[in-house]
């Protein structure tokens, strides 16, 4: 399902960001990619995401070799990823229902199917009652739930979360992990950076931990090893 | 069904936006209305002048006498080849008698009795010929003197050439402020622009994350561009329809003496060019502007 074959990226001042990575994810894995500041995590997720291009090396999701993707196939790559990122980028001036619906818009669902999609992922989030208000009335994990159902309203086969704990107490990092695994359980990939030790641990799931842009080890039912720092 | 649906959704959107962002919205119209009255007004000034201009040109005349004894087939002839030329509007006959007429009614008044039926000027039945593009009248009265029958042109130089002059420094200054209008709305417009970027960066980035294209990115931003460039239309217009009239009174009877002179165009005369004017310009500004404001941040 994603392949990466021997994926450098450097950046345009000098700065390698990824060195010669590989790896491979199965349909349906749940893996949390770990590692410190500058260790290349977020390249990772912006590599996959097709923000930047590698400067060597291969890309490949869903059968997509992902650095060969013109510009204008670029949207319909996207399509089939679901993203949540950690500042949630929501749009601030649309409501709830507005913000989930718009994933939908983009891919021209019927107004009625809309209408009948939208309210019954909020309902999985735990958000039906809230569907009106706009971000800035939400509490962090409100706000969280909000970006994974629209991420998760197209059904993309793969999720990438990038540090979506990372703005939230630990109640509400716990209740979006425990979403992340009901989506899982569904079938679709789920791919999660973090630093957050202590789920990382406690959900003894696939672990991929990187530093200075390498892969230092990758481990089923894995834990945030301190000493591979 | 689709595609109607997403026009619908896009066109929603583009209205939305203008109030979403109200402050930035009226800013932007702000900006085009005061580009476009600085237009309007300057049009209106011009348009005007070159009519004045104009309608005096239409009065400039040269008048071609003939020879003694012309047969009356040979005056018509000479009208003929005079009417064929380009450069004249129209011409018209004043026989020998009209001319008596005219200038004793210009000259002698109550003196002309002691003539009786005399014409003293009987050799003066001429053409008067009114030219549609004055800075021609040399090569024209050239051309005259030439004519077979012909015995005397008359024309006033000074007239023509003043005219002419002055149409010309008109084009020049009419190109010059256009110029520098252009300059000041381009600086304004993105300047303000520049203020959309920053509010639009982020709402552009998210879309394209989740796999907008940049047609459903940038069409919604396009509308609400081109919305801001026709309400940016309206006040100027309104404002030209309200305070022209009134200047127009106000020149009209402070000049009085001149009313001869001084014919302005109407406010329909003005508009008939101003409203499309205008609303290509607003219009394209407008679209314009929100195309390269949401352009810098689509590639991502």
């Amino acid at each position: 399902m994603i392949t990466l074959d021997h994926v450098s990226k450097t950046y345009s001042t000098g700065a390698p960001a990824l060195n010669d990575i590989s790896l491979h994810i199965d349909p349906g894995e749940f893996v949390f990619i770990v590692g410190d500041s500058g260790s290349g995590k977020s390249t990772l997720i912006k590599l996959l995401l097709r923000e930047l291009l590698p400067s060597s090396g291969q890309i490949t999701v869903n059968g997509i070799d992902v650095g060969k993707l013109k510009h204008r196939q670029i949207p319909k790559y996207r399509r089939t990823l679901g993203v949540v990122f950690q500042d949630f980028r929501l749009l601030r001036d649309r409501n709830v229902y507005d913000n989930v619906a718009f994933a939908q818009r983009i891919i021209q669902t019927p107004g009625r199917e809309i209408k009948k999609n939208v309210p019954s992922m909020l309902s999985t989030v735990g958000l039906a009652g809230k569907y009106k208000a706009k971000p800035k009335e939400l509490s962090g994990g409100e706000q969280q739930r909000v970006a994974l159902a629209r991420a998760l309203v197209n059904k993309p086969p793969i999720l990438l979360a990038d540090e979506p704990t990372g703005n939230l107490d630990p109640n509400n990092s716990w209740e979006i992990m425990k979403l992340f695994e009901e989506i899982n359980a569904t079938g679709t990939t789920v791919v999660v950076v973090t630093h957050n030790r202590e789920i990382v641990n406690a959900m003894k799931k696939r672990v991929i931990a990187m530093n200075k842009g390498v892969i230092i080890s990758d481990e089923e039912e894995g834990t945030y090893i301190d000493e591979a720092y | 069904m689709r595609h109607i649906s997403t026009f619908f959704y896009t066109l929603r959107q583009g209205i939305a936006n203008l109030f979403r962002n109200k402050w930035y919205s009226l800013a932007s119209i702000a900006t085009i209305s005061s580009c476009l009255l600085m237009f309007g007004v300057f049009y209106s000034v011009v348009a005007n002048f070159q009519y004045i201009v104009k309608m005096a040109q239409e009065g400039v005349s040269v008048t071609v006498f003939f020879d003694e004894g012309l047969s009356d087939q040979r005056i018509q002839e000479i009208g003929d080849i005079i009417s064929a030329r380009a450069e004249v509007a129209r011409i018209n006959f004043v026989s020998a008698d009209e001319a008596w007429e005219s200038f004793k009614e210009d000259y002698l008044g109550e003196y002309a009795d002691g003539f009786g039926d005399d014409n003293p000027i009987a050799d003066s039945a001429n053409y008067e010929v009114y030219l549609n593009d004055v800075s021609r009248q040399d090569d024209l009265v050239h051309y005259l003197e030439g004519v077979d029958g012909v015995r005397e042109v008359n024309h006033s130089e000074i007239t023509a050439n003043t005219l002419s002059g002055m149409n010309k420094l008109v084009s020049y200054v009419s190109l010059a402020i256009i110029g520098i209008l252009l300059a000041v709305s381009m600086f304004l417009i993105s300047n303000t622009v520049t203020i959309g970027i920053s509010v639009r960066k982020e709402e552009i980035n998210i879309m394209k994350y989740i796999g907008a294209t940049d047609f459903f990115v940038r069409a919604p931003f396009v509308i609400e561009g081109i919305l801001i460039g026709i309400l940016g239309c309206a006040p100027p217009l309104i404002a030209i329809y309200f305070i022209y009239n009134r200047v127009i009174d106000y020149l009209s009877e402070r000049f009085m003496m001149l009313s001869q002179l001084l014919k302005f165009l109407t406010i329909e005369q003005i508009f008939s060019i101003l409203i499309p004017v205008s609303l290509a310009i607003g219009i394209g500004i407008g679209f314009i502007g929100s195309f390269s404001t949401v352009r810098k941040h689509i590639r991502v």
